[in-house]
């Protein structure tokens, strides 16, 4: 690779070919301020729009100032980013930014957590000099996921970005222009009426509260005061590997028994993992797979745990609707099993409990209020609060949560395998199905259960697992751009798999857009996967037909797997909807 | 051309038209009829002639003669008279403001003199709509020259030796673009036209492409012939209907005739252009905006690098030309470079053609050697300032210009020398000013345009050209502070210095030059509370002179507030609190004795 001599700030420093400003001067300790610039690496996401230009350096010999993000270092290029021009205008740009801005810092959900506060403080910024009118656009609170505040758009189109390239669902783009502009959908169309996954990976990605979660947390305090109800908790996976983050814990941290300790604080009447509705899911996901593959059914089949996916293929393959599996997805599971088999032996009227499910994700909001998952009032999830706000839950409480004793999960429907723990992170729903399609096909018991082959972070992944004289060819994608290559294959029919698991967010609900802001460390992501597949490991059952409380389940209320008693709870449908 | 002996050129460019030339056209066409001359006199609707303060302009083709402010009840006349009898109507013929004389030749008109016609060579001559009027002026032998003669390579040294510069703006060498291009190595290219004129009171593409389309088509035939493309794009803003309906029918004719297509000259060139319809936003005439907003995207500018030249339309290499410019290369190609390269300046090579408006008698398109000074082009061209007002300041460059003061009206224009004095070429917006305009107030102009026109993408455009245009707003309205100014030139700065396209980076130009040139008017509206040009209606005060006032009552009966108070014979007083400064006391006096704020 060519190299290049350059110079930073008096620094001399050789650089590769194809080095921006900005890369170049972290080699060298020199720090410049982004605010736009977003690159998670590994997972090939780049937002380069170069727009905020809170990032200008002097370039010797050029009149403008060049943004450090996206400009290319050249042979000999002189650069300044300590002088009074570079440092005016910077902090010209930030002033600029704050002009336009609410100063509801203080009662604001990014507070603290807020990328445009944290450079106005890196700045010592202490005054705003160009006062003037402010944006004033109405909040977008249509969805039941999250809510859009374009009065706090700093347009850093990181979004877009994740909406448009990575995502490929196009609901983001600039509205208006000039003063006026901000980022919306086309004719600024209220986020509900349109083809919007509620993947959140836009909020994920928001240096500011221009796109945040809808919070229930309210809604959960109100039913824990009331005496009348039966409040019940599931826990996702992705969850227990990244609330720590909020408390100051290193990524990666398994907090399992932490967390139950923290729900247990809040007065819950009963706390369930949602791992045993992914065993569950198992059962049945496994089961269908297994019919379709025996009886010449439709391949390849593709999982449906991902809320933002289902809606993914509604919208942009509607034709394509018999490939899902019909399974619904492990908290809706847990939360149709909570509603009539637990109540029933509880002895509780279904309408006098309430589930609260705490997600690493926006779109199980949006799924937990589908009509056709909520039609029947015994057979659903009341509340969906993401890890983000669970946090908050507990900060608000006073619990201590790096210093509680681990705990324990309820009974009943708290005991889970750890093929249910890796349903996490990409990859890890299709091993735990393997696992236990792998028993049931070949009727030996599967000794070695870790399928490296199925791990990683690549966005698409493929491999065969031999499954007795069969060749279970599985494809894996994660991110919906990488999904669509996928669903486009099997249009095209050039599909070459038998089983396909997708999930919507990078990195599978580990990087869900509920989870503890990543700031664009994409090394948290892995840490978070890292912990996952350690707590897989530490579990004594791998396989979710082990778990004997989900044979219990099966023998005393479901019958078998795709039963019609597991049809009418465990099972769904998918309706073709729009692309807008 | 037809046999007949005579034509009836009647202008059809925008401001013509909209003075109901189409209507001077058909009862033309009616009353050549009604007298038995429709054989042997033709009538035609030609582009615009330049001279649009004028119009609706008529001129009889052979006799050369040229009648102005035509209108529909002259028509009678002038073929009664003119066509049937052979006499002059004297009546319409332009008269000189200075000497007073009445001028039948156009080539006799001061407007005209100084002219010299490359990119409207055709405009008013011919008829746009009739590609045979085109080629009888050596319409496309340019191309077939360099499509038989030519290799690309040569046609693009033409180019370079020309030193034909962007007509834009930028003022980048068109040769070294289309060479920049052609290196690319791609299996397809593009070349686009950009027809997205857009600074205020700008109209030189507009008029080339009512007046002339063909020589654009032949243009990007020869750009796509040296760079190595087949296709071209027209990109116009669909606010400019006439041109687009004729460059629809010269793209008609060109394929009926085979000069555009497959084959061209039945060589192994193929090329055939299409047109893309903008939605007019000011943003879209930087290159990469347009080329995203052809593609169908959000018309934004994104970074350069990459070049269009490297990565534009569909990431192919591309060549953005704007009309103008690609109005003088089938000339080049004909006359050759050292032609073109004989006529302007050491580095602005050729001709410019400017849209001259604001105070001056003559307003029109004038086309002008580069290197003619300011002063020629208003005083000889122009005819001096309306009504023996004092010049104040000339704004070139539109949006992104600055102001010209006396001090510099003898610059020769090109784009160096307006760019050291602080303005630049531009596209060729001229805006003169009298002693009437405050140049607070148009820098509070300018500024409303470009943070209304910005796409918003960047901080500094979107919120830079906000606040300056606030703190402008105050200024105008008395309410400004000496901080303000720093707070203009600080920020004013800064966005030059970091918006991310040109649109921002010269948007602070017209506040910076009128800083620098009119800090005393900036002072008057901070300091004083005042307007010395009366312009700015909130500073805007009126007073009676006691000493003068005669107590006639003229200005208290014009008052439409009735404000003015005084008995007759007795001194007026206008009340301060109730005056609208609407400036009607102030022509109703007549022994000045209204003082104008």
């Amino acid at each position: 690779m060519k190299m290049l001599s350059i110079r930073i700030n008096d620094i001399p420093l050789q650089v590769p070919e194809g080095t921006t400003i900005l890369d170049a001067a972290k080699a060298v300790n020199v720090k410049i301020p982004t605010l736009c610039h977003m690159n998670l690496k590994d997972f090939g996401i780049v937002n380069q729009s170069a727009s905020c230009r809170v990032c200008v350096v002097e370039v010797e010999g050029r009149a403008p100032l060049a943004p450090a993000c996206s400009e290319l270092c050249t042979d000999g290029m002189v650069i300044r980013t300590d002088n009074l021009r570079a440092i005016s205008a910077r902090r010209t740009a930030v002033e600029l930014l704050l002009s336009n801005h609410p100063f509801d810092c203080l009662l604001c959900p990014k507070n603290l957590e807020c990328e445009l506060q944290a450079l106005a403080q890196e700045l010592g910024i202490r005054e705003i000099r160009y006062a003037g009118e402010k944006m004033d656009h109405p909040k977008d609170t249509s969805s039941y996921a999250l809510v859009k505040d374009p009065n706090k758009c700093v347009m850093c189109r990181r979004c877009e970005t994740m909406c448009n390239t990575v995502q490929t669902c196009g609901i983001l783009s600039a509205v208006n222009r000039g003063f006026n502009v901000f980022v919306g959908p086309a004719f600024n169309l209220d986020m509900v009426d349109t083809s919007c996954t509620f993947c959140g990976q836009c909020v994920a990605v928001c240096p500011t509260a221009a796109l945040t979660e809808v919070n229930n947390t309210d809604k959960v305090w109100d039913h824990l005061a009331d005496p009348k109800k039966h409040v019940v908790v599931q826990v996702a996976p992705a969850v227990r590997v990244a609330i720590g983050e909020e408390f100051g814990m290193d990524p990666g941290t398994i907090t399992t028994g932490k967390l139950v300790s923290a729900l247990r604080a809040l007065h819950f009447d009963a706390i369930f993992d949602t791992d045993f509705g992914a065993d569950l899911t198992i059962m049945e996901e496994a089961s269908e797979l297994i019919h379709r593959i025996q009886n010449g059914g439709v391949l390849p089949m593709l999982t449906s745990c991902c809320p933002a996916w289902v809606k993914f293929f509604e919208h942009q393959f509607p034709d394509m609707l018999d490939i899902p599996s019909t399974c619904k997805s492990p908290q809706i599971m847990l939360g149709a099993i909570i509603k009539t088999y637990y109540a029933e032996k509880m002895g509780l009227k279904p309408e006098d409990i309430v589930v609260v499910s705490v997600m690493p994700c926006l779109a199980k909001k949006a799924e937990a209020a589908r009509p056709e998952l909520t039609k029947d009032d015994n057979n659903n999830v009341d509340i969906v609060i993401t890890t983000r706000e669970l946090a908050l839950m507990l900060k608000e409480a006073g619990v201590n949560f790096a210093g509680l004793p681990e705990s324990q999960f309820d009974h009943l429907l708290g005991e889970s395998t750890g093929a249910s723990v890796i349903f996490g992170t990409t990859g890890g729903v299709i091993e735990a199905a393997v696992r236990t399609a792998y028993d049931w096909i070949t009727g030996e018991t599967l000794e070695k259960v870790d399928f490296q082959q199925l791990r990683g972070l690549e966005g698409i992944r493929s491999a065969t697992v031999k499954v007795g004289d069969m060749n279970l060819r599985i494809g894996i994608a994660h991110g919906l751009g990488n999904a669509r290559k996928l669903l486009e294959d099997i249009r095209d029919g050039i599909s070459q798999f038998d089983a396909i698991e997708i999930m919507a967010c990078p990195g599978g609900c580990i990087g869900g857009g509920g989870q503890p802001y990543h700031h664009g460390d994409m090394d948290i992501i892995k840490k978070r996967q890292a912990a996952i597949y350690q707590e897989d490991r530490g579990k004594v059952l791998r396989k979710s037909h082990d778990n004997p409380y989900i044979k219990q389940l099966y023998d005393e209320y479901l019958g078998k797997p795709n039963s019609h008693k597991a049809h009418e709870l465990l099972h769904t449908h998918y309706i073709p909807k729009e692309k807008i | 051309m037809t046999t007949q002996r005579t034509h009836i050129m009647v202008c059809g460019g925008t401001g013509c038209v909209s003075a109901d030339s189409l209507e001077i056209v058909e009862k033309f066409k009616g009353a050549l009829s009604d007298a038995g001359y429709s054989d042997e006199v033709g009538v035609i609707k030609t582009g615009c002639f330049g001279f649009c303060g004028q119009g609706p302009i008529v001129k009889i083709h052979p006799d050369n003669v040229f009648y102005v402010k035509v209108s529909p009840d002259d028509v009678a006349e002038i073929v009664g008279e003119h066509i049937i009898k052979g006499r002059t109507v004297q009546r319409l013929l332009y008269q000189e403001p200075e000497t007073q004389k009445k001028l039948p030749k156009h080539d006799e008109m001061s407007f005209y003199k100084k002219q010299y016609r490359i990119a409207l060579r055709n405009c008013g001559l011919i008829n746009p709509e009739d590609i045979n009027e085109y080629i009888a002026f050596n319409g496309y032998e340019a191309l077939g020259k360099a499509l038989t003669e030519y290799t690309p390579d040569k046609v693009i040294e033409i180019m370079k030796a020309s030193g034909l510069r962007g007509r834009g703006g930028g003022g980048f060498s068109t040769g070294l673009k289309w060479e920049l291009t052609r290196k690319t190595v791609s299996d397809q290219k593009y070349v686009i036209c950009n027809a997205d004129e857009g600074d205020p009171g700008a109209f030189m593409d507009r008029s080339i492409l009512e007046g002339d389309p063909h020589s654009v088509l032949e243009a990007m035939a020869l750009a796509g012939y040296a760079i190595g493309a087949q296709e071209g794009i027209i990109y116009i803003r669909a606010e400019y209907p006439l041109a687009i309906k004729r460059l629809e029918v010269a793209i008609a004719q060109a394929r009926e005739y085979g000069l555009l297509g497959k084959q061209i000259f039945e060589t192994n060139f193929s090329f055939d252009i299409k047109i893309k319809l903008g939605a007019g936003a000011f943003v879209c005439g930087e290159e990469t905006a347009l080329i995203h907003s052809v593609e169908g995207n959000r018309g934004e500018p994104t970074k350069k690098p990459p070049y269009p030249a490297v990565e534009g339309y569909n990431r192919k290499p591309t060549v953005v030309n704007n009309v103008e410019t690609l109005a003088n290369v089938a000339p080049i190609i004909l006359k050759g470079a050292e032609w073109f390269s004989s006529i302007g300046t050491e580095k602005s090579k050729g001709t410019k053609v400017f849209a001259l408006a604001g105070k001056v008698n003559n307003v029109g398109l004038v086309e002008v050697p580069m290197g003619t000074t300011l002063r020629e082009i208003i005083y000889d061209i122009g005819g001096g300032i309306i009504g023996g007002k004092k010049f104040k300041a000339v704004q070139t460059g539109g949006p992104s210009g600055g102001v010209i003061t006396t001090l510099d009206l003898d610059t020769p224009i090109d784009y160096e020398s307006l760019r050291a004095i602080g303005s630049m070429m531009g596209s060729g917006g001229m805006i003169v000013m009298d002693e009437d305009d405050c140049m607070v107030n148009i820098a509070k102009f300018y500024l409303e345009f470009t943070q209304d026109e910005s796409c918003g993408k960047c901080t500094p455009c979107r919120l830079g050209t906000k606040r300056m245009f606030e703190i402008l707003d105050k200024i105008t309205k008395g309410e400004g502070t000496m901080d303000d100014i720093t707070k203009l030139r600080t920020l004013g700065k800064t966005v030059k210095e970091s918006a991310l396209c040109g649109l921002g980076q010269t948007a602070p130009n017209p506040i910076l030059s009128t800083l620098e040139y009119f800090y005393d008017e900036y002072l008057a509206h901070i300091q004083d509370k005042r307007c010395p040009a009366g312009a700015c209606k909130a500073l805007a005060k009126y007073k009676i002179i006691e000493e003068k006032c005669i107590g006639c009552t003229a200005c208290a009966r014009v008052c439409p507030v009735s404000c003015i108070s005084g008995a007759p014979k007795q001194k007026h007083v206008i009340d301060e609190e109730k005056c609208i400064a609407c400036g009607a006391c102030y022509t109703a006096c007549k022994f000045q004795a209204v003082l104008r704020p």
